[in-house]
């Protein structure tokens, strides 16, 4: 792990992940979308409204993947003060509050057919609101910060107690029995999904994770390249200044 | 250091005390909120009934979160915060100290008058008892809560929003359960699950909240 500290180590591995994940994460949207959209049976009971779910399953498990990771990650930033896992942890809150909104869109968008609402106020539905403003709180504490190093540490002791809310959005379906149905792909039993809609929708899981991972390798680059950007602009200005003083 | 700890809150009342008002403005900007209600849906009786514990916990929430930016704020502005710091007791007592004398000068107050504002909403007579230990449970969770906001944000640029928008995700389990404690009261059912559910959430945030907010606070200390 501490290899990967030194920010010119990480660019290189990152260079070398990139085109297999980008790869991946076209690859399996390309294949799972047209599988899931057009070859996947029509549920018998939901009929073509079933299709959203190649969508929102995806966003919803990422949404709350992607807060664990940030947690995760903020874990080791404040514990190692490790600079990379602070830029992942910066660089995936918007990433994952984008999965967030998606999913909550097109859950929305799936509710209406199927409960005949856009909104109820389950506890599902609600924890994940919850989750989209704990991911704008987190954003917004890190621009509210001069000094990057502190913004850093602000910002993952709130990721942390974020993280509160990860079990309660997991259980929330078992914990309180509300419109939104239980867990039915990880379960003790196996997957309760037929096969011919279980493909796609894996397919969809990886091309997610995988489109995760790239953009994600994006943002971290960017952000590398900031910091030095920024390091040599000060670089250059106490050298002229010192010119200046010379003279 | 239960000594330290003890005049930690004495002063932190005596200073609430002489500043005045605090607690006062706090119960008062509750009661307003309160009182926009029956203005806002109309006063029929069964309506006030049906929204009073929604409404009385809104208010208390809103209250207690009014009166948060100023936990550290001023001991910052001051620079008694890094005297605060070299206190031979860890930072996190000193912390739990000012949430204990922030609950004591607003969290009480609220809780106390919640059963006059009951009346004033036709709150059901069998949901006084759930409406004040639900709020005895609930508004110490909300100080502790607050206080890892307030550590989070003392000395930042527009801090009072961004207080707002942090605390608030976290307050809404506190609301949920506290609502419906006192709605089960109401309706005449158990409210065991329900308050075990508090009591959980505040020996919960006693223990975690002193110390995440002990480590953003020696933030605002460098």
């Amino acid at each position: 792990m501490h290899r990967f500290a030194n920010p010119t180590r990480f660019l290189r591995l990152a260079a070398a992940v990139l085109p297999f994940s980008a790869a991946v994460a076209a690859l399996c949207l390309g294949a799972g979308l047209v599988w899931g959209l057009f070859f996947a049976p029509p549920d018998y009971q939901q009929g073509d409204t079933v299709r959203i779910m190649f969508i929102h399953v995806p966003a919803a498990m990422m949404a709350m993947g992607v807060y664990a990771g940030m947690a995760i990650s903020s874990a080791i930033a404040l514990i190692w003060r490790h600079a990379i896992a602070d830029l992942i942890a910066k660089a995936s809150a918007p990433i994952g509050a984008t999965f967030c909104f998606i999913c909550l869109l097109t859950g929305s968008l799936w509710g209406k057919p199927m409960w005949g609402t856009w909104w109820v106020w389950d506890a599902r539905l609600t924890s994940m609101l919850i989750m989209l403003f704990i991911y704008l709180g987190y954003m917004a504490l890190w621009q509210a910060f001069d000094d990057q190093t502190k913004a850093a540490r602000a910002a993952a002791i709130l990721a942390l107690v974020g993280a509160i809310n990860l079990p309660v959005i997991k259980f929330s379906v078992e914990w309180w029995n509300t419109l939104h149905q239980p867990a039915s792909l990880i379960t003790m039993d196996g997957p309760k999904i037929h096969s011919s809609l279980l493909w796609p929708l894996l397919l969809m899981i990886v091309g997610f994770g995988a489109y995760y991972l790239t953009v994600l390798i994006f943002r971290v680059r960017a952000e590398v390249h900031q910091r030095r950007t920024r390091m040599l602009r000060m670089a250059q200005a106490d050298r002229h200044a010192a010119m200046q003083a010379a003279e | 250091m239960t000594h330290t700890f003890l005049m930690l809150i004495r002063r932190d009342l005596l200073l609430a005390h002489r500043q005045g008002g605090a607690s006062l403005l706090a119960i008062a900007f509750f009661v307003l909120v309160v009182s926009l209600f029956p203005l806002g849906v109309g006063p029929a009786p069964e309506m006030l009934e049906r929204i009073a514990a929604g409404t009385i916990w809104v208010a208390a929430l809103l209250s207690v979160l009014l009166s948060l930016d100023r936990m550290f704020q001023a001991d910052l502005e001051d620079g008694s915060l890094d005297q605060l710091a070299l206190l031979p007791i860890p930072l996190s007592l000193v912390v739990l100290a000012k949430a204990i004398a922030h609950w004591l000068t607003t969290g009480l107050p609220l809780t106390l008058t919640a059963p006059l504002l009951g009346l004033l909403m036709q709150l059901s007579p069998d949901a006084y008892g759930a409406l004040l230990i639900g709020m005895l449970l609930g508004t110490p969770t909300l100080s502790l809560i607050g206080a890892i906001g307030a550590a989070l944000t003392v000395g930042v640029r527009r801090g009072g929003v961004l207080l707002t928008l942090i605390v608030t995700p976290l307050y809404i389990p506190v609301l949920i359960f506290g609502v419906s404690a006192v709605e089960a009261a109401a309706q005449g059912f158990s409210t065991t699950a329900h308050v075990l559910f508090l009591s959980a959430m505040l020996s919960g945030t006693i223990v975690i909240a002193p110390i995440a907010a002990a480590w953003s606070l020696k933030l605002a200390l460098d």
